[in-house]
């Protein structure tokens, strides 16, 4: 029924009634849909807190997190988010070549974070099931490293979209760029608080 | 950028199916998802109905004869959940929200047309799932609240399937929340202000906002259930380490609001259905807008108040008795902007009319028995008995299910440009507002003499009273006879609505009935005075534009 078209398609219909222009309000969707899912990680997070304020850890549970790994995945995921600011500044110059260089670093980054996370889950001394707090950890990691993933990808796809001439995303339509952009900053931001109260506190 | 919407450009005709077709179709005309929310959730209502009545031949006798417990036990899981999930949030929200929402912000779609009808296709599967898991291997026994331990202990089978189907719900409840919130805030009529806006945009600002805080905090502890059950995590299960009562907060951080988002959007319907049927403006705009906005404030702090016999440390209940009370404030405050707007105004008493004062009624005494259970000491003695179903059906039965039934009355023209017949409306009313009271009203009394709720058998002395409110649900299942046939016989041989029938001054009746796919032929008319009813000029400007 509507379909949405670039402005300089409908440049000659402007006067007619039944074209309406409006602000593209993807991106507002898009931050209402990060406001709830910062809720969900929200939620587990005063579920950590509360178990860890009210439930001793038991004498014989093993629940031990060593912190090199952690760090250095903290240092992978900051460093994408710039890499991918980065890669935009060039999308906005309009020299793809570069902004495709600093995608596919991001996108390695952000799969480098992946293979640590999972080389931290086959070192670590405990399993899901064996206490509350070693379940709250792969929970609360897990659920992080699924938004990681499905970041990698969509990073991967617009890496593929931003290629010259065929590609879909350039400066004239960059939304699809905008929103994975924030939605990585979010997933990093994410991580930032995850890292304080799990590892830091 | 800028984007464009050309409404010219539309799909090639087989894609677009005609006729009632098009309702069983991936449509993203507003109108069309909004009927299918209706009409699949009157359906789930019919399925949630039967359960209730079941329970209700249940508790006629006081013994378990009629089915056995652990049957008893699903049909009241599957009764609360389908009528919250299935029936309330996706009609009062979905269903009434995406019709008007679009006329009232002056637009010809929501924001996102897409995600809207995605949202709404959630839903007929995730119900089905539901229901189905009765018969693969019996549903969840545990209750809407799924509480564990009892969730972890019942059969998993059933209950996995209600998490999964409660997820889906869940996601598509924050679809539309989203969309409603990008439509009201970003779509509106350039020249239209904010505080011009039909009441029922500043319930719908309202319920979305909550929607979006507070449901993902549900599925996020639902997930975390899950994995207790088929992982065996210990997350709420004390046997492993695990504190019951960490669910307790994050299901009732979203179930608490969740009686909000069955409930504002209800207060907003009735808000524009009362001035047009007294031609009155409506009382105290702005007092209705900052109240509204202070239950969704109001509401995200409350929910412990669920909780006062968990063990909740005596801080914790002060916090939350003062926090609840001061809820009453502002839904006092649109109570009496309601009674006010119907004050010497000209009442016509037809059906849509009847059911939104019956609802004033039985919400005053629904929140009356609110505020009662805000106290500690009395919440203790009644905790987990009659008293509670009694005021929580007053609220969503009475509350919200009364408004919908009024809505119908009132947009049924518009919807389909037929009238409905009026005195069949009103019998309707009058057989559902002695059903619903006779149901409910004893229930207090049986509450407060100790009843427990969710059991299925009682003490004997009860008797008398559970046979009062079994016949008043009798009553209540046969009050949908007389609308269903209402509803067919006015869809087949009604008489012509025309545009306005009720000469109402909001943007949805300036238009044809039933409107045209984009909403207006021409420009979308500016409403800047919906409640203008009895000022001389306020047709003037409207008129024009019509």
């Amino acid at each position: 029924m509507t379909s949405i078209v670039p402005k300089e398609q409908s440049a000659e219909s402007k006067n007619d009634l039944s074209t309406e222009e409006h602000e593209d309000f993807r991106l507002f969707g898009l931050i209402a849909f990060l406001i709830a899912d910062g809720m969900t990680f929200a939620g587990f997070f005063a579920a950590y807190l509360t178990f860890k304020a009210v439930n001793p850890i038991g004498p014989d549970a093993i629940y031990e997190l060593e912190l090199p790994l952690p760090t250095l995945n903290t240092v992978l995921l900051l460093v994408s988010s710039f890499t991918f600011h980065r890669a935009g500044k060039f999308l906005q110059k309009n020299e793809s070549k570069k902004c495709q260089k600093w995608l596919l670093i991001t996108g390695a980054l952000g799969v480098a974070f992946l293979i640590s996370q999972m080389f931290e889950y086959f070192t670590l001394p405990f399993g899901l099931t064996d206490n509350l707090f070693a379940s709250t950890f792969y929970a609360l990691t897990g659920f992080h490293g699924l938004h990681v993933t499905l970041g990698s990808i969509m990073i991967m796809i617009i890496w593929w979209q931003t290629r010259v001439p065929s590609g879909r995303v350039n400066n004239e339509n960059k939304f699809p760029f905008e929103a994975v952009e924030l939605y990585w900053h979010f997933v990093d931001g994410i991580w930032v608080v995850l890292f304080i109260i799990l590892y830091l506190l | 950028m800028t984007i464009s919407i050309k409404p010219t450009n539309t799909p090639p005709e087989k894609l677009q199916p005609s006729g009632w077709l098009k309702y069983l179709s991936f449509s993203l005309d507003h109108k069309v998802i909004g009927i299918q929310y209706l009409v699949c959730g009157f359906l789930f209502y019919l399925i949630g109905g039967s359960l209730a009545g079941a329970i209700r031949i249940e508790l006629a006798s006081p013994l378990s004869d009629f089915m056995p417990r652990e049957v008893y036990n699903q049909v009241l899981t599957l009764h609360g959940t389908i009528m919250i999930f299935l029936w309330i949030v996706p009609v009062v929200n979905g269903a009434f929200g995406n019709y008007l929402i679009p006329f009232y912000v002056g637009a010809r779609d929501m924001a996102f047309p897409r995600l809207n009808a995605v949202a709404f296709w959630l839903i007929p599967p995730s119900g089905l799932m539901l229901i189905t898991s009765y018969f693969i291997n019996g549903a969840a026994q545990s209750g809407w609240t799924a509480y564990p331990p009892l969730s972890i202990t019942t059969p998993a089978a059933g209950q996995i399937i209600w998490i999964l189907s409660v997820l889906l719900l869940g996601g598509s409840s924050i679809f539309g929340g989203i969309n409603f919130i990008a439509t009201i805030l970003k779509l509106r009529r350039p020249g239209l202000k904010l505080m011009q806006l039909p009441m029922y945009c500043w319930a719908m600002l309202g319920t979305s906002i909550l929607v979006v805080l507070s449901t993902p905090v549900l599925a996020g502890t639902l997930i975390l259930l899950s994995f207790d059950i088929v992982a065996h995590t210990g997350f709420f299960n004390p046997s492993l380490g695990g504190n019951v009562i960490v669910y307790q907060h994050l299901f009732w951080f979203y179930s608490h609001p969740a009686v909000y988002i069955m409930v504002l959007p209800a207060f907003g319907l009735v808000s524009e259905i009362l001035p047009i049927h007294s031609r009155k403006p409506l009382f105290g705009y702005a007092t209705m807008v900052f109240s509204i906005m202070g239950i969704v404030v109001l509401g995200l702090v409350v929910w412990a108040h669920h909780m006062f016999t968990s063990g909740t440390p005596p801080w914790m209940r002060l916090f939350f008795t003062i926090a609840t009370a001061f809820i009453a404030v502002p839904t006092g405050i649109k109570f009496f902007n309601w009674v006010a707007t119907l004050w010497g105004g000209k009442i016509s008493l037809n059906a849509a009319m009847l059911f939104s004062c019956g609802f004033i009624i039985n919400f005053v005494l629904g929140g009356i028995t609110g505020v009662a259970l805000a106290q500690v000491p009395f919440d203790v003695h009644v905790h987990d008995t009659y008293f509670v179903v009694a005021h929580f059906h007053y609220i969503v039965y009475g509350g919200s299910v009364f408004v919908i039934f009024s809505s119908i009355y009132h947009w049924f023209p518009k919807i389909t440009g037929k009238m409905l017949n009026e005195n069949l409306g009103r019998f309707h009313f009058i057989i559902t507002f002695i059903g619903f009271n006779l149901c409910f009203a004893p229930q207090h009394w049986l509450g407060l003499n100790g009843m427990p709720r969710r059991v299925a058998e009682y003490d004997p002395q009860f008797q008398l009273i559970n046979e009062i409110s079994s016949i008043g649900a009798l009553l209540m299942a046969l009050s949908t006879l007389p609308f269903l046939w209402n509803i067919l016989q006015s869809i087949l041989y009604g008489d012509d609505a025309g545009d306005n029938p009720w000469n109402a001054l909001t943007p949805e009746w300036l238009t044809s009935s039933p409107p045209p796919v984009e909403n207006w032929e021409g420009e979308a008319p500016l409403v800047l005075e919906p409640y203008g009813y009895g000022k001389k000029d306020s047709n003037k400007t409207q008129g024009k534009l019509k």
